[in-house]
């Protein structure tokens, strides 16, 4: 069957089960938005293509699909670029379609012309030029694989229009095989052994997952790892959800602004097994005093990740859920209740240290971030997917709400992307157009792609916008105000936008809280509606996020209110 | 930690952008490039290149890895601590005075290298070795006055 570059790529995206893209048209791809139009792919227009493919990468980390971004060539690719960045990051598997010039004008500074491949080299997991045709299928193929396979990351396509245009015989492929790319999915079982045999001996062991046990599903394997052999769970920000956040061994968050039991239970430990993290800075603090007393048994799929940061007594390459379940049948060979059984005493240090120092606010007069972001949780049931901005909400969100499933907390985690929420939000509820779905924002982060409103408006997706308004870049306040003797440095904003009216211009509906026995009504009424609302919380303008340890400090080493 | 050498060879994809992709591997994460010399093996898709790099030995192992992490990169070989020839060539543009060339062929001839160009003033010599044979050679010749001089990077290849 002869078809043009347009339709193969359309075809094969279905044949990749794609339902749901997100872009923005322009010269380099009316080709291809010519095709969509009798294609069953269901598009999505956002207002920018920052949006369009924060949108695609939320949608991914929701469903657990790839997501895809269409976007024309030149500025709509270089738009894209901090998305591309924020989900390379995060592991995040994104299909990034771009347009490109014609073949011939490649290289002449032409209109629009981009080198778009080698910019993103360095935040893609691949990329590809494709100028044949004939190899199109092919590539595409080999992009989704890529994408969604291993360490999961976004993979793009740069689509020159004359190639677009062109036609080929298009065959259906078989599966992809590359002799350069194998990831290892199953483990060397001696590792899962030693891994074993560390556990049976440890005293004070603590878990801690990240992002990898999220991404391979791992949650229900590392769920029961932890209550067969009573090991209490950290997490690092992107790990959230993997472990249940009302289960009594969950420690909450670990490091910058973790919890300080989870922070001292690691400080304190004698094995530490790390599960589908990388041992980021903002979780190991100074890496000299990181766990001193602990052996650390290292999980991932990726080996760069391994003894990248820290050394590891014992490095294990693989899926973190397969490698989890593999040592979960080891373990029952073993006698679990006796294992469980020694752990008693570290469980009973770690809960006095809960009490002794738990998460704490001081609700008064003006409301408090943290209070409204329990107030989500309480009136949610736990139940809402919540994506974040970035700065001291996303820390409160992760505190204060309490995860429970893979894809349940959207964050971005590695990048820290300001204006990631809001088409966040948008991505993830395309993928889950029932559930709720909430932004807790902050009134510096939401500006940046406030544009979005006006796509929630137009599919009809009903997100929940939930600004922490504190009239700063709060974070960035906060550590003026620690480290910078308070001297406010460009963080306060002597002018802001009336939210209400703004969401109100764009078609959502617009709510304020002023005052405490405000906030729930407020909330109440936006779950209660069935359109986009934006609520706009007046809350504490000084308020900070604590515990925090200071950048480079250990991690033991916490400021606490 | 002390900074060790290590010679990688390196199977990839004979493709453009293959090379801008290591070498942006190398100058993104702050990793060392000492030598590096690229061409294609006898299967016109796949190319060799031959690197030497340097760092402390957690840094050399990264090195490894994130090579092996790239789509293109088939194989990594590391030759370090093997049995391995390796070879370097030189091409040396160096002044020769009637009274010097006597001397200049003598000290080309125990280096076995070769005159591939004579003129005037100058002979163009041609060595291979390793770095230390090279650079012996270069010392001899420098006070005759070296014009220019080009060299490959270091290649090699296992025994056996
Ligand atoms: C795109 C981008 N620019 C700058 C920053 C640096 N930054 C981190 S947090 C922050 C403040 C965010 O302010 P706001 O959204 O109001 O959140 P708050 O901390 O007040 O909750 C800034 C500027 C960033 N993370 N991303
Ligand atoms: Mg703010």
């Amino acid at each position: 069957m002869k078809l043009k570059g347009a339709q193969i790529l359309l075809k094969m995206l279905e044949e990749e089960g794609v339902d749901t893209i997100f872009g923005y048209p322009g010269g380099a791809v009316l080709d291809i938005y010519d095709a969509l139009m009798d294609s069953n792919i269901r598009h999505i227009l956002p207002r920018h293509e920052q949006g369009g493919i924060h949108a695609a990468d939320a949608y991914a980390r929701a469903t657990g699909k790839v997501g895809v971004c269409l976007v024309t060539s030149g500025p709509g690719a270089t738009n894209t670029v901090t998305g591309i960045a924020t989900a390379y990051m995060d592991s995040i598997p994104v299909v990034i379609l771009t347009g490109q010039v014609p073949t011939p004008l490649i290289g002449n500074d032409a209109f629009q012309e981009v080198d778009i491949v080698g910019i993103t080299r360095p935040c893609t997991k691949h990329n590809y030029l494709v100028k044949d045709v004939r190899c199109l299928a092919a590539k595409i193929k080999e992009a989704f694989h890529i994408a969604r396979s291993g360490r999961p990351g976004p993979v793009l396509l740069d689509l020159p229009k004359d190639m677009i245009n062109s036609t080929a015989t298009y065959n259906p492929l078989g599966d992809v095989r590359m002799k350069s790319y194998n990831p290892t999915y199953k483990p060397n079982i001696r590792q899962v052994k030693k891994v074993a045999e560390l556990i049976e001996k440890a005293k004070m062991p603590v878990i801690f997952s990240g992002g990898g046990v999220n991404l391979s599903l791992g949650h229900e394997a590392l769920t029961t790892l932890a209550r067969k052999t009573r090991i209490p769970v950290t997490g690092s920000l992107m790990g959230l959800g993997a472990f249940p956040g009302t289960d009594p061994l969950w420690l909450g968050m670990l490091g910058m602004h973790g919890t300080y039991r989870a922070n001292m239970a690691i400080s304190e430990c004698d094995l530490m097994i790390a599960v589908g993290v990388r041992f980021d800075d903002r979780v190991t603090g100074k890496t000299d005093e990181f766990a001193p007393n602990a052996k650390i048994i290292q999980i991932d799929i990726d080996p760069t990740s391994i003894q990248k940061n820290v050394p590891v007594s014992v490095p294990v390459v693989g899926d973190c859920r397969i490698t989890l379940e593999l040592l979960n049948d080891l373990l029952e060979q073993m006698d679990r209740g006796k294992i469980a059984a020694k752990h008693e005493a570290w469980l009973t240090r770690i809960e006095k240290w809960k009490k002794s120092t738990p998460l704490v606010y001081d609700q008064k007069e003006t409301i408090k971030p943290q209070f409204v972001v329990e107030k989500l949780y309480e009136l949610t049931g736990g139940n809402a997917i919540i994506t974040t901005e970035v700065g001291q909400n996303q820390m409160w969100a992760a505190q204060y709400y309490h995860f429970n499933r893979p894809g349940q907390f959207i964050s971005s985690g590695g990048l820290g992307t300001m204006g990631f929420g809001l088409p966040a939000a948008i991505g993830a509820q395309a993928g889950f157009p029932d559930k709720t779905v909430i932004d807790i924002a902050g009134d510096g982060s939401i500006q940046m792609n406030i544009q979005e409103l006006a796509t929630a408006v137009q599919y009809n997706l009903p997100v929940k916008v939930a600004i922490l308004n504190n009239g700063f870049l709060g974070m960035v306040r906060q550590w003026q105000e620690l480290f910078y003797d308070r001297r406010y440095s460009s963080t306060h904003f002597s002018h802001s936008p009336d939210f209400v009216r703004l969401a109100e211009a764009y078609g959502a509906v617009g709510l304020r809280a002023n005052k405490p026995e405000e906030v729930e009504a407020v909330i109440e009424k936006a779950l209660a509606t069935d359109k986009p609302v934006v609520m706009d919380f007046i809350v504490e303008p000084e308020e900070s996020v604590y515990p925090m340890v200071p950048a480079g400090a250990p991690i033991n080493k916490m400021l606490l209110v | 930690m002390e900074v060790q050498k290590q010679l990688l060879s390196i199977l990839v994809d004979n493709e453009p952008g293959v090379l801008s992709r290591i070498t942006g591997l190398f100058s993104g994460r702050g990793y060392n490039i000492e030598s590096l010399s690229v061409a294609e093996t006898t299967d016109p898709k796949v190319s060799r290149v031959t690197m030497v790099t340097s760092g402390s030995p957690p840094i050399l192992e990264q090195i490894q890895k994130q090579l092996n992490k790239l789509i293109n990169v088939i194989k990594v070989i590391d030759l370090t601590g093997q049995e391995y020839v390796k070879r370097e060539m030189a091409l040396i543009k160096v002044n020769a005075k009637p009274d010097h060339k006597a001397e200049i062929l003598r000290i080309t001839d125990i280096f076995r290298g070769q005159v591939l160009d004579v003129s005037q003033e100058h002979f163009m010599i041609m060595v291979t070795g390793d770095t230390s044979k090279i650079n012996a050679i270069l010392n001899l010749l420098k006070p005759f006055g070296i014009r220019e001089i080009a060299k490959t990077g270091c290649i090699a290849l296992s025994r056996g």
